[in-house]
């Protein structure tokens, strides 16, 4: 089974021109002889895309199977090659278990807004993963979406690894800055009661504000709802939005209470 | 279409960005410098330019505006022997960062021995990387700080063409043209140059190697210095090619340098927003002129929704 940082480096082989290949190459194998100082080790990192480009990571289906068969849920849609660069160059210098981890706080430490992006959305890669949940927790808490959707999104970390506070903050927090919820993954499995009412708090504050809700918001909510949330899925299946009207539909299909039955068997006689 | 080569963004609304994009300025570069208040250790100063190369460049690009900036230890500042010498140990992982177009803005301010050592530092790794300079020109005894400044960076064996003076005034925009250096101009109420004088400066001149800045920054000033500069040559009778080439064409030459700043970055920016931060002007694809918007009033609307 290939690791991650061997398929990566397959992918930017094919892909790179030959002295931006050659130039990752040698890089990496000097890293990985563990000779390079702190400052070599940096400014490779910061060089990569200089040197390799910034075009979108070329990856096939069985290239993405390859990915989520080396690490379940790794997901590089949506890739450039300079952050599969810079992974392979953390990979290879970073070292393991706490020396990893004060590695990677330092180069997220003065890491442009690239460098955030790709280091969060290594997040599955890396050595003991546990070690650096206070960085993906300081990724969610960003007020630049794409950093927060770097973690969030496509990537199998958060489910892993988030207490469920945290899990509840960082769902809560993708509706509310106007970010979506279908690319969470284990959006599903880590649904719970807490986070149910907190989406129902946020969905009546936005109606006394008469701002709309995202129809994205219910599929949390179907689950685990309680009474006083069945009767805010009732309204929203009353909502003049179509896509609001079917996630509550959708949201009540989850819940095995009666009143969510009853609810449905209204709407279908309609 | 205008760049403004000095912005000190960190300190403006978004009400300015807002007014910067319709008044057509598709980019600004902000220099490093100093805060007003003085810092008292490097860990506020990495946080000052994680701030500049990250969130501020996030900012900018919510409302349209493409965000460079420059590295540097300011002149001010280098007189703080212990915090300069922390922050030249980390300057270099900095230096390197997307978007950051020079090495600036660095110099002179009283003429200490202090900043002349830390000035030499700097030029010297702006040679070892390969990269633009900004040179911040005192205020006090201006025009022997200029000359000094020009004369120290011929002797660490710059390219002049590398580097932009900034801050000119009448006194000394004849010698920064003729040892081959670009000319910055800030235009800034009270201070530095007006835009009548620099209309005069640009007819004498010609527009070759000059370039018209805001430098706005915490104090009374104008983010709207450069196209309000170039709406008023334009009604002076300045050509448009001119107008062109100190508003905008001889920015993109002088801090394009180094590979960072492109035309393409706001004319044609890749579709995947997620990577690039742009949530700007759509109608820029394609390498179109980008429509300039009416500014929106500040006192025309009371509903806030």
């Amino acid at each position: 089974m290939p690791r991650p940082i061997d398929l990566m480096t397959s992918w930017l082989r094919a892909q790179l021109a030959p002295d931006a290949w050659s130039w990752l190459a040698t890089q990496r194998e000097r890293l990985e002889g563990g000779s390079a100082s702190g400052r070599e080790f940096n400014l490779a990192v910061s060089l990569v895309p200089r040197r390799l480009g910034k075009a979108d990571l070329v990856l096939d289906g069985a290239a993405l199977a390859e990915a989520d068969r080396a690490r379940p849920g790794w997901d590089p849609r949506g890739w450039s090659v300079d952050q599969a660069g810079r992974l392979v160059l953390l990979l290879a210098g970073g070292g393991t278990g706490r020396v990893f981890a004060e590695r990677l706080r330092q180069l997220l430490v003065t890491a442009d807004i690239a460098e955030t992006i790709a280091f969060h959305r290594g997040l599955p890669l890396y050595p003991d993963p546990e070690l650096v949940e206070p960085r993906a927790r300081e990724g969610v808490r960003s007020a630049m979406q794409p950093v927060f959707e770097a973690v969030a999104h496509r990537n199998p970390y958060p489910a892993e690894y988030f207490v469920e506070d945290a899990w509840n903050q960082m769902v809560v927090k993708a509706l509310f800055i106007g970010s979506t919820l279908a690319p969470i993954q284990g959006l599903d499995r880590r649904a719970n009661q807490a986070l149910a009412r907190m989406l129902c708090d946020y969905a009546r504050e936005r109606r006394a504000a008469g701002r709309p809700v995202s129809p994205e918001l219910w599929r949390c909510v179907g689950p685990h709802a309680n009474d006083a949330a069945l009767e805010d899925l009732a309204v929203a299946l009353d909502s003049a939005d179509p896509a609001e009207r079917d996630a509550a539909a959708a949201a009540l299909a989850t819940c095995d209470r009666p009143r969510a039955r009853a609810l449905l068997e209204r709407t279908m006689a309609r | 279409m205008y760049i403004d080569t000095h912005t000190h963004m960190i300190s403006r609304t978004t009400d300015d960005y807002e007014a910067m994009a319709a008044a057509g300025v598709v980019a600004c570069i902000e220099p490093a410098f100093w805060l007003g208040q003085p810092r008292t250790n490097v860990g506020s100063y990495i946080d000052y330019l994680s701030t500049i190369v990250g969130w501020e460049r996030f900012r900018a690009g919510q409302f349209g505006l493409r965000h460079y900036c420059t590295i540097g230890l300011n002149s001010k500042e280098a007189n703080d022997e212990e915090l300069a010498e922390a922050v030249m140990e980390i300057l270099p992982r900095f230096a390197l960062k997307e978007g950051v177009v020079a090495i600036g803005e660095i110099g002179y301010d009283e003429q200490t021995a202090l900043e002349d050592r830390y000035f030499r530092q700097q030029l010297d790794l702006a040679k070892q990387l390969e990269m633009p300079v900004m040179i911040h020109t005192p205020h006090r005894d201006k025009k022997r700080g200029t000359t000094r400044s020009m004369d120290v960076v011929e002797e660490h064996g710059l390219d002049p063409s590398w580097v932009v003076v900034d801050h000119n005034n009448e006194e000394t925009v004849r010698e920064v043209l003729d040892r081959g250096f670009w000319a910055g101009f800030s235009i800034y109420p009270g201070t530095k140059m007006g835009n009548e004088r620099m209309m005069e400066i640009v007819r004498r001149y010609g527009p070759e190697r000059i370039i018209v800045d805001s430098a706005c920054d915490w104090g009374v000033s104008d983010p709207l210095a450069v196209p309000k500069t170039a709406e008023l040559m334009r009604r002076g009778g300045i050509s448009e090619e001119a107008i062109r080439t100190v508003t905008y064409g001889n920015a993109l030459a002088a801090y394009g340098r180094g590979g960072q700043m492109k035309e393409a970055d706001w004319l044609d920016p890749p579709p995947i927003d997620q990577r690039t931060l742009y949530m700007g002007n759509s109608v820029l694809r394609g390498g179109q002129e980008p429509r300039i918007r009416p500014a929106r009033r500040r006192d025309g609307d009371l509903h806030i929704e």
